[in-house]
């Protein structure tokens, strides 16, 4: 078939999928329970898109394709069409939402079983994939933006998926709504580009963009990236994130982890050639994205909640990419897209396996009239699920590994890159690269404290919940192990595609040769003086030995002493930990200085000045009229219907005077 | 298929149902033989959308024109004189589309003077499609107020504790504002005649738009017709009537009164605000930007602080409205054409939003949201086509409410007149706001525990109830994923209008030197000048 074809069927599947778990559903309520059909059609129209992909990967020599549908919309000069691209960029963005988005799904049949909202899920969660792909395949600024808004929508409706709780239905808010911040900046800047090239198809922006004035591309270049903080969860706009946690665990993995939220680092990798055309944008990035990295990671260390660490920790990785992007390695950022997708994938999944587990503890717990109540999420009730639960135990260790950054597992080549562009940027003169390298350092140590941390809590030591000498969890079904394998062998081997330049000069780097290296559609900032081979080496050893003390350090606080390593190091940093611990409080500001005024203005200003002030004139002026009015009242009936009458004939009377008169 | 006079027959069809409906002996038949001759004339009105070809310009001659010109007899230049262009066939769908939505919303709804009811409703159909297809300015006139009785009686007989206050409410502030206009369209009668139709009172649009007056008139005219049209849409800070009038109107009036009542307010602008006066368009034109850009935002947040959902959606009237007039007077083709499709996509899903308020009202009569919650367990498909709806309302990509913002709002940033970034930028913040608002509502409605009883046992919708929504949010994703051949439809008038534009204010450059046409000196505005 050809690609058209192709990208057509690639796009139109997940759709129909959607319209056939939601809509058919809705109104053939018989279909709702069938969940083999359900998950059996949601699984295949994400998977036969991933055989696509991967096919148009294969035949792929090169040269971008655009499928050009038809014209969306056009007025005056501007006009924007379906066109979709299928290029190194997008392919592989294809094969990471497909692929991992495939495993997702087919985990979900295992994980929502019996859920009445089953098919609505499934729905939900082909709606998301449709929207992923206009994301990353979109031709034009807008059909992103079209997924781009789509996939917030999915978010929201997965976020609040179990809706009878008030307080996922609140999250779900307040993700759309701080992504809506974002999208309001995104929107700004795609008017910059309208007015200034007048397209928004990439080809044009691309051309053109690094030609408009220094003062615009600044602002395009900021806004843009402000809209980037929201979808993918930086300064200022990150607190939704973990609040996203409320929605089921393969939402927190596919759209959370894996996908959604790295989209913002797509969009500035698509446009890299205009990200490099502001500098002083790209200081910003930098910064906010080492800052973001930092402050996440030290909340991490501090949660409870197993999915909550896995949130901060994703919003402290996606701050590495950002750094990335902020020194010019668009690449490397879209590298460890990949990686992150793969490791914390994994781990999402784990968890939602753990949490699988301990609910049926919970539920025996309950059944036995115990009268204990355990929140599944919790990993201080949680401890040696190493015995119940091997497949989930190792994966989610591999995983641990592989973000912890420890030598030849994924994230270490992916980190390891980021970190070295930062240092090379910071060589060639670029102050902010020395900060965004010092904190991704220091981060990549809390790192693999953390997730340490994460993993000995909950799989080694003694079992904590109640009864665990009679009660205790068993491992998921295949449908769930089986991704969990899949990811946990991505996260040991999916970074050998991006192997340091200092082996082989850096021939053996597919992804950097794939994605830019002149060839392929990803610009990356030029750097006058290479770095030694010998500091390169050296920046290698410090990456691993971080790593390696970091994740050292973990094991022996909490292998044995488990929670006892909390409150020890709780008293040692004291109000630092209070700090971590309550999240810098950005939630309690945001509340005190946006959320309050606002609302409480509209509540206590506006509609009061509405009601009384600029209605008040109004009956103001009626009441004056029916004062004099009340000296005329002999003339008047007090019927409006005879005034109206009165009105079209008085109308009539007064032209036909005028004309006949 | 070519029918003769079917712009006529597409106006008066109603007008002959009406006569049916008065004529009908049971309940039933009246709302049957609502429903046959709404649904026929939607039927005989998708003729104009056939019959209407784009290539064909329509700067001369509207397309499909009925003319009358005996009607008021020679000597003045008064006719009956309908027709179509870009800038009303959309427009005239939208009001032929939910005249049969509007009936089967009613259908169990009313329950007093059923007969009354439907015939007042299909008066005002005639008089709103009227409204629409008038190329002469004294018809348009009349529609305009013959649409005021039907809605007043509407909204007084039907409409809920405070009808009569609403009512008459909506009723004193129209009419303020036609009374002026009406007084502004004589004067133009005039002057155009005297000025360039040998001295015959003339109200033809065509000849009124090749009459260029001088600036300082235009002025005064200008804002006299934009204060009648800037009630009716209604324009910051003249809008209180509108949450008074929706709140108490039934659901049927409702539904009409957002979905196409409001249109004729800002297409007045349009049709005659712009091409009758583009000096003094140009010259307030950021002052109506600037209220249009206070109504989104002060729309946006009045809306967030209501606790009744009709409220609540009237007020978010107020804000997309503000986003129509941005739209206008911003005066590029894309704004412009943002604007025409904005008005028919709030058309579509305001008036689904009432609808669907209205279904819950007459489930629980209550539209208080704090006496529901929850409700999304035991009414699945509602608030499925609730959400949908709430969706195109808060502007989502690939739903037509995005369509006509981004249009409006990019074209407007790129605008001469009224392009400050930072302007635009505020004017933004209405798609956060429309979210916040929009969300509140289905978070406090739909979501969350079910607790009250009335609720749990609340009964899904019915297929009639499918059935009036369903065409709807068709239209709602149509317009999202290809508004296209939409817009191919207003395209030329729209191009055409905005050039007339610019080649009037051409004109009157250089005209300003000369001396003022004895127009001007005042005296004329006196009555009866002799117009034989």
């Amino acid at each position: 078939m050809e690609t058209d074809s192709l990208v057509r069927l690639l796009l139109l599947l997940p759709l129909a999928g959607a319209v056939f778990n939601g809509i058919l559903p809705l109104f053939i309520p018989s279909l709702r329970h069938r969940e083999t059909l359900i998950g059996t059609v949601g699984t295949a129209v994400v998977a036969v898109p991933f055989l696509i992909a991967a096919y148009l990967f294969a035949g792929f020599h090169g040269e971008a394709h655009v499928a050009n549908f038809y014209t969306w919309m056009a007025a005056g000069d501007f006009s924007v069409s379906f066109a979709y691209r299928v290029d190194q960029l997008s392919l592989l963005m294809t094969l990471v939402v497909t692929g991992v988005g495939a495993l997702i799904h087919l985990y979900s049949v295992g994980y929502m079983h019996g859920d009445p909202g089953f098919w609505r899920f499934f729905a939900y969660l082909n709606l998301f994939v449709f929207a992923m792909l206009n994301l990353v395949l979109g031709d034009n600024l807008l059909v992103l933006f079209l997924g781009w808004e789509g996939v917030g929508l999915c978010s929201y409706l997965l976020i609040g998926f179990w809706y009878t709780d008030l307080k996922n239905s609140a999250a779900g808010n307040k993700a759309f709504i701080m992504n809506r911040v974002g999208d309001f900046a995104f929107l700004l800047a795609m008017f910059i580009f309208v007015k200034e090239i007048g397209s928004l198809d990439f080809a044009r922006v691309i051309a053109e963009g690094p030609t408009m004035d220094q003062s615009t591309i600044n602002w395009a270049v900021l806004l843009l990236f402000i809209g980037a903080t929201g979808k993918s969860a930086q300064i200022p706009l990150f607190t939704w994130l973990p609040d996203a946690m409320a929605g089921p665990t393969p939402v927190s993995a596919l759209i959370h982890a894996a996908t959604m939220v790295t989209s913002g680092l797509y969009m500035l990798a698509r446009l890299s050639p205009v990200v490099l055309a502001a500098p002083a944008i790209m200081n910003v990035i930098a910064i906010v994205g080492a800052l973001t990295a930092i402050v996440a990671a030290t909340i991490a260390i501090t949660q409870n909640d197993i999915k909550k660490v896995l949130a901060y920790s994703t919003v402290s990785q996606l701050g590495y990419m950002f750094v990335a992007s902020g020194v010019g390695a668009f690449f490397v950022a879209i590298f460890h897209v990949m990686t992150h997708a793969f490791f914390k994938g994994c781990l999402f999944l784990g968890s939602g396996s753990v949490i699988h587990g301990m609910h049926h503890v919970e539920h025996e717990l309950h059944k036995d009239g115990h009268g204990h109540h355990l929140d599944p999420q919790d990993m201080r009730t949680m401890g040696g699920l190493k015995k119940y639960m091997p497949s989930t135990q190792k994966t989610f260790l591999l995983a641990t590994l592989a973000i912890s950054g420890i030598p030849l597992l994924s994230g270490f080549f992916s980190k390891d890159e980021i970190l070295f562009k930062a240092f090379e940027a910071g060589t060639t003169g670029m102050s902010a690269a020395w900060f965004a390298w010092v904190v991704g350092l220091v981060t990549a140590f809390l790192t693999a404290v953390y997730m340490a941390r994460a993993y000995y809590l909950t799989f080694e030591g003694t079992p904590r919940w109640p009864h665990a000498d009679k009660l205790h969890p068993h491992e998921s079904p295949w449908t769930i192990t089986t991704p969990l394998w899949v990811l946990g062998i991505l996260s040991v081997v999916g970074g050998y595609v991006g192997i340091p330049a200092v082996i082989g000069h850096g021939e053996y780097n597919l992804i950097h040769h794939f994605l830019a290296g002149g060839h392929g559609p990803v610009a990356e900032r030029a750097v006058e003086a290479h770095v030694s081979l010998g500091t390169e080496w050296g920046l290698i050893v410090l990456g691993s030995l971080v790593a390696i003390v970091g994740f050292w350090t973990g094991r022996r606080l909490y292998l044995k002493d488990g929670l006892a390593s909390d409150a020890a190091l709780a008293s040692r940093f004291g109000g630092a930990w209070k700090l971590w611990q309550g999240k810098y409080f950005v939630d309690e500001l945001y509340e005190k200085i946006v959320v309050r005024p606002v609302i409480g203005g509209a509540e206590k200003a506006f509609a009061p000045f509405d009601k009384y002030v600029v209605d008040g004139m109004v009956n103001a002026v009626g009441y004056v009229t029916r004062a004099i009015s009340y000296v005329l009242r002999y003339l008047q009936t007090g019927l409006v219907q005879s005034y109206a009458v009165a009105i079209v004939f008085g109308v009539l009377l007064v032209v036909g005077m005028m004309l006949f008169g | 298929m070519n029918i003769p006079y079917l712009t006529s027959i597409v106006i008066f069809l109603p007008l002959v149902g009406a006569v049916l409906t008065l004529l009908s002996r049971s309940v039933n038949t009246t709302r049957w033989t609502a429903l046959v001759v709404t649904t026929v004339t939607f039927v005989v009105s998708l003729g104009l959308w056939t019959g209407f070809d784009p290539a064909v310009s329509t700067s001369d001659w509207p397309q499909l024109a009925n003319v009358w010109a005996g009607w008021f007899g020679p000597g003045v230049d008064v006719k009956y004189f309908v027709g179509i262009d870009g800038l009303n066939l959309l427009l005239v769908l939208l009001t032929t589309l939910l005249g049969p939505i509007v009936v089967l919303s009613s259908w169990t709804y009313i329950h007093k003077h059923e007969k009354a009811y439907y015939t007042l409703l299909l008066i005002l159909q005639t008089g709103v499609t009227g409204v629409f297809t008038s190329f002469d300015v004294i018809l348009f006139y009349i529609f305009f107020e013959l649409t005021l009785i039907p809605m007043y009686f509407i909204i007084g007989i039907w409409g809920g504790e405070e009808r009569v206050y609403a009512a008459v409410k909506f009723v004193l502030f129209t009419l303020v504002g036609s009374l002026l206009m009406l007084v502004a369209l004589l004067f133009l009668g005039f002057a155009a005649g005297e000025a360039i139709n040998g001295g015959v009172f003339t109200t033809d649009w065509y000849t009124l738009v090749e009459f260029n007056m001088p600036a300082v008139q235009q002025g005064w005219l200008f804002l006299l017709f934009a204060l009648a049209f800037s009630i009716k849409v209604p324009l910051f800070p003249l809008h209180t009537w509108l949450p008074d009038a929706h709140v108490q109107a039934p659901t049927g009036g409702s539904v009409i009164l957002a979905g196409v009542l409001l249109k004729m307010g800002t297409y007045g602008l349009v049709r005659f605000c712009l091409p009758f006066f583009p000096d003094a368009t140009h010259e307030y034109a950021m002052l109506f930007a600037v209220l249009a850009v206070i109504g989104i935002v002060y729309g946006a947040l009045v809306s967030r602080a209501q606790t009744d959902a009709k409220k609540l959606v009237a007020y978010s009237s107020v804000s997309h409205l503000g986003f129509v007039v941005l739209g206008i007077f911003a005066l590029t083709a894309e704004a412009m054409q943002g604007a025409f499709i904005q008005m028919i996509n709030h058309g579509i899903s305001t008036g689904a939003l009432f609808l669907i308020v209205g279904m819950l009202y007459e489930r629980r009569h209550t539209r208080a949201m704090a006496d529901f919650g929850g409700i999304a367990k035991s009414v699945p498909v509602l608030s499925f086509f609730m959400i949908f709806t709430v969706l195109a309302s808060a502007g989502l990509p690939g739903l037509n409410g995005f369509v006509g913002e981004f249009l409006i709002l990019m074209g407007s940033f790129k605008s001469a007149t009224v392009g400050s970034p930072w302007l635009i930028a505020i004017a933004t913040t209405g798609v956060i706001l429309a979210a916040v608002y929009l969300l509140y509502m289905v978070y406090r409605t739909f979501f969350g525990p079910l607790e009250i009883e009335a609720n749990r046992t609340m009964k899904d919708l019915n297929p009639r109830e499918v059935l009036l929504l369903l065409p709807l949010v068709i239209l709602m994703i149509w317009m999202g994923f290809a508004p296209a051949p939409f817009l191919a439809r207003s395209e030329p008038a729209v191009q055409d209008l905005l050039r007339k534009i610019d080649a009037k204010r051409a004109q009157s450059a250089p005209a300003a030197e000369e001396p003022v046409s004895m127009l001007y000196d005042g005296e004329r505005f006196t009555p009866a000048p002799s117009v034989r």
